[in-house]
């Protein structure tokens, strides 16, 4: 049954999404893989689209999940299901439970916590560089995705160190576009 | 920050929209305290019309927030803070702030945590729902339309080469927010170790396409803090009875 499929692998993912966006695309990846909703590469144009679109990512990645896989219906109960979680804690929180966070068994557990997802992400992050950058095709490293990484990691990076807050992450997508069609169209 | 420009544009386009709409919609006057629900028993049919004033401003207001935040996450804690704090006053500086902590604490993306707060402290549950669904309305619509297409889209070849670029792209996004996030951690033994192991464990699972959810991960790690912290707790106290 696609709706409780879709319903149970989001609200899984709206539970665990410690640090923000980012955070919840690992999860989000393992969730979209295993169901076997999307590959890899149509998840990262995905990831690029909501990124470039307003809204928080996580639920527009819900929301395309969703959409793609059962419609309207699909999409609203993906949404539903990445944002309850958060709706419910919060409204525990502020009313009942004020100082749940305070508690010190609880500090404790989001002290193994969060750093195990900083890690995660960056897990991630690398993975996703590598397996875009360094394609290897029938026994030979093709050249063109190692000099887009490199030149785009100097440009974002660089940008950093040159003005202040660097470029916008639209504005490195609107870069990386052009540096694709320049790379494989000319 | 590089979503301040963004941030910037967006706030000064919701101060033009939010601004003349505001008088001739007579949006009732909010008395910044506590709200709740404790509603004076003052005019019943007054109260009820009130509510739904309410009802639809929080909808709006957020929608207003969910359209026009790209980026999402930290691009939308300047604007919700402009709007609910400066403009509306429906909640203080520092309730904000303490909302940013909490977000950071529990899951989901911090404009949906804003929204659920804000709302329910103007409006109790109902407004929780009216805020939260006013924040993902725009951007559900927006992105639905584009999944009816994205699969054509993509079939073009010019597209497909750019979004070859923009894989790689979003690769680096993702590395950078990682990068971010170790910068503000604590730089202390015992995260670190936490930090470096996960993202080990993770490199392996990835590489050898192992099935074991970082949920299982995250969980670990949270159980094992919470075990060296109870050791340690009672080691302390072992040793205060001394």
């Amino acid at each position: 049954m696609i709706f409780l499929e879709l319903f149970f692998g989001f609200l899984k993912v709206g539970c665990f999404a410690f640090g923000g966006a980012y955070g919840a695309i690992p999860l989000i990846r393992e969730a979209v893989l295993s169901y076997g909703w999307l590959d890899d590469e149509m998840l990262t144009c995905m990831i690029a689209v909501s990124e470039s679109t307003p809204g928080p990512i996580m639920v527009n990645l819900a929301t395309y999940v969703g959409s793609s896989q059962a419609g309207l219906p699909g999409s609203i109960i993906a949404t539903l299901a990445v944002v309850l979680p958060s709706f419910i804690i919060i409204l525990l929180i502020t009313a009942l439970l004020k100082t749940v966070l305070k508690n010190e068994y609880v500090q404790a557990v989001l002290r193994g916590l969060k750093p195990c997802m900083i890690g995660i992400i960056l897990a991630t992050g690398v993975c996703m560089i590598l397996r875009n950058g360094i394609v290897i095709q029938s026994g030979t490293l093709l050249i063109r995705p190692l000099i887009l990484t490199a030149v785009l990691g100097a440009i974002y990076f660089g940008s950093e160190k040159v003005m202040n807050g660097g470029i916008s992450p639209i504005l490195l997508i609107c870069i990386s576009a052009v540096a694709g069609l320049a790379a494989y169209g000319l | 920050m590089t979503v301040t420009a963004v941030t910037n544009t967006a706030v000064s386009i919701i101060a033009r929209e939010t601004d003349p709409g505001e008088k001739p919609g007579g949006c009732p006057v909010i008395h910044p305290g506590p709200v709740g629900g404790n509603d004076n028993a003052e005019k019943h049919n007054g109260n009820e019309s009130a509510n739904m004033n309410m009802f639809f401003d929080l909808f709006l207001t957020f929608a207003k927030v969910g359209m026009f935040t790209f980026g999402g996450g930290y691009a939308m804690i300047a604007l919700i803070e402009n709007i609910c704090v400066e403009k509306k006053r429906w909640i203080t500086h520092d309730e904000m702030m303490n909302i940013t902590v909490i977000a950071e604490s529990t899951p989901g993306p911090i404009a949906i945590n804003c929204a659920t707060y804000v709302g329910y402290k103007q409006n109790g549950f109902a407004g929780a729902l009216a805020a939260t669904i006013g924040i993902i309305f725009p951007s559900f619509c927006i992105i639905f339309v584009i999944s009816r297409y994205l699969d054509h889209f993509l079939e073009i070849t010019w597209i497909a080469y750019a979004f070859r670029g923009i894989r790689i792209a979003v690769g680096i996004l993702i590395l950078d927010a990682a990068v971010k996030m170790l910068q503000k951690m604590r730089k202390k033994p015992r995260p670190l170790a936490f930090m470096f192991s996960a993202f080990a464990v993770m490199l392996l699972i990835n590489i050898f396409s192992v099935r074991i959810s970082s949920i299982i991960l995250m969980l670990t790690a949270g159980l094992i803090s919470l075990i060296i912290f109870i050791m340690s707790k009672s080691a302390a106290k072992g040793g205060a009875g001394k």
